[in-house]
């Protein structure tokens, strides 16, 4: 039942400079865990998995997971079997395809056989495709010999506090040792059990990622002692997604009116939190059967899993991630030449948030109105040097949506994006371009097909130089929202 | 008497199939039901009956007093 990731400015696996080369090997291609790569690389969930073993607040059974997946949606269950075949069939028409999780509905670790069958078969058939698991913990310390078995290098944890008094407010019930425990009794089990299942993955060399799902009033104090427990255990990345609550999707929390975190409360827990475990920002929730690169879902095209014959193509694959490797290098050398050329000395001091738009491949390279999802940079010029790190993804309705409904549209990107004082994009129409401007945000498409670095370093550093000379006034951006509901690509 | 499943609220999430020990616990159709003549409602095996005690719907699984209470 859960899944999710992102990088900060602190010691964070922006790239491979933050981390020894062993960690990098693993996470390189994997676009949950290296911010990097999720410009280049696709996962893909199957929901083998459906039972649960406990009852959270935040999720309604009727659908998935609504920390992993999303409420109001169902996965397309699948047996083992069609899992690997679906797989397969995906793996040939995405050569981006690199990681398979399995992560709700339900628990992988509640459904041991099906999970495990999974894999195995899968290993077989795909030896080059890494496999993750989500799990929350409870049965953890019983599975942790065979995860390491079948090489299973990537195990997520949901974590929402180390703290039974916080946990009963969380967790209703639990399902253990062939009875049903409620209340402190059951909370307390389930954390001795999550911290003793990550001390043993860690022990065994497992990455283990943390996801927590921050619950204002709830645990938003308590996500910094999770984030300390978790660290000293071993856990590699810690990802602190904002609970997504609507009455309509009928889960305990959605009914009782707790609300959700605003992006401001989001990023304050989260920077709390720098210098404990990574904190990881680019997970973007997706759906539990979600297939794809970014902020794209194809999994409507691969529903048809008994008509599949797929052929797995070792050599298309590999002369995909050669291209892949060529192009990350490029677009490191693109960053450090144009973090060079935007050094001076006595520059003012500035710190601010951009939005870019983008399809994959680390270019600005998508129409402000075809964006269903912008990436959120801060960018800083400190001492006359400039810096860029992500710090995570907003997702709009689409702006463009064939000439209706546009007028209305266009005030809710604003809001997602309002914290934000410019947005890059490889092209805008004159009329949002112009709403925009309104609203205080500059639209940049002169940086059109360059890499991300470049056009954010840029833009920063033209417009330190405006604010320098005068020219403009440098003001402080609102907060944003955070958009409710299932991300299902439009 | 026996338990028994109420398809239109189950949500064929499979969490209690593995758990009875009586293996009377069966999928149709997408969702799951319960042999009557199998099942024993866990008496001498476990303190409450799995199912219920592992469904995520409340009053998915109820007891069925068509049939008269299992004794061992
Ligand atoms: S009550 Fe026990 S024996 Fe009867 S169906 Fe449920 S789990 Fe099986
Ligand atoms: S646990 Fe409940 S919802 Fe799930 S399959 Fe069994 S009866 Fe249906």
């Amino acid at each position: 039942m859960s899944c999710a990731t992102e990088s900060g400015n602190c010691g964070s696996p922006a790239g491979q400079s933050d981390l020894s080369p062993e960690i990098w090997e693993k996470v390189k291609n994997h676009p949950c865990y290296s911010e990097e790569a999720h410009h280049h690389f696709a996962r893909m969930h199957v929901a083998v998995a459906p039972a649960c073993n406990l009852q959270c607040n935040y999720c309604n059974r009727t659908y998935d997971c609504s920390n992993e997946s999303r409420p109001g949606v169902v996965s397309q269950k699948l047996s083992p079997e069609q899992a690997v075949k679906k797989v397969l069939a995906v793996a040939e028409k995405i050569p981006e395809l690199s990681v398979l999780g399995i992560a709700g509905p339900g628990d992988a670790l509640a459904n041991p056989q099906k999970t495990f069958a999974t894999f195995r078969m899968l290993q077989e058939a795909a030896p080059d495709i890494k496999l993750c698991l989500s799990t929350n913990g409870l049965a953890l310390p019983e599975y942790v010999d065979e995860i390491v078995k079948y090489n299973i290098d990537h195990v997520t944890i949901t974590i929402n506090m180390v703290d039974p008094e916080v946990g009963e407010k969380i967790y209703p019930w639990i399902f253990h040792e062939h009875r049903r425990i409620r209340g402190h009794e059951a909370a307390k089990i389930l954390t001795e059990r999550q911290m003793r299942g990550l001390e043993m993955l860690t022990d065994r060399g497992v990455l283990v990622k943390i996801n927590s799902v921050l619950i204002p009033g709830v645990n938003d104090r308590h996500l910094v002692e999770v984030n300390r427990a978790v660290k000293e255990r071993g856990a590699f990345l810690h990802n602190i997604m904002p609970l997504i609550s609507e009455p309509e999707h009928g889960t305990f929390f959605g009914l009782t009116g707790q609300r959700g975190p605003s992006a401001q409360e989001l990023k304050t827990v989260q920077d709390e939190c720098l210098g404990g475990a990574n904190l990881m920002r680019h997970c973007r929730q997706c759906r539990a059967d979600a297939v794809g690169l970014l902020n794209e879902d194809r999994s409507a095209e691969f529903e048809e899993v008994d008509e599949m014959q797929p052929i797995y193509d070792f050599e298309k694959r590999r002369a995909y991630q050669e291209k892949v490797d060529r192009e990350r290098l490029a677009q490191l050398a693109a960053k450090e030449k144009a973090k060079e050329l935007a050094i001076r000395e006595n520059a003012l001091d500035l710190k601010v948030l951009v939005a870019v738009a983008t399809e994959g491949g680390g270019r600005i390279n998508q129409h402000f109105g075809h964006a269903n999802e912008f990436q959120i940079y801060e960018v800083s010029s400190i001492s006359g040097k400039i810096a860029t790190s992500f710090a995570g993804h907003r997702r709009v309705d689409l702006y463009c949506q064939g000439g209706w409904g546009e007028e209305e549209k266009l005030p809710s990107v604003i809001s997602a994006i309002n914290d934000c004082h410019a947005v890059l994009v490889a092209k805008i129409g004159a009329c949002p371009r112009e709403e925009l401007r309104n609203a205080g945000i500059e639209p940049i498409d002169q940086f059109a097909h360059a890499f991300i670095e470049e056009g954010l370093i840029g833009w920063l550093s033209d417009y330190r130089t405006r604010v320098e000379s005068g020219r403009i006034e440098h003001r402080p951006r609102g907060d944003a929202s955070i958009r409710q509901g299932a991300y299902i690509a439009a | 008497m026996a338990y028994k499943i109420i398809a239109s609220s189950c949500t064929g999430c499979s969490a209690c199939e593995p758990e009875c020990p009586n293996q009377a616990i069966f999928e149709k159709n997408g969702t799951f039901l319960i042999k009557p003549e199998k099942c024993t409602e866990c008496i001498g095996h476990f303190d409450e009956p799995q199912c219920v005690a592992a469904c995520p719907v409340d009053k998915t699984v109820i007891i069925d007093t068509a049939y008269p209470r299992y004794s061992a």
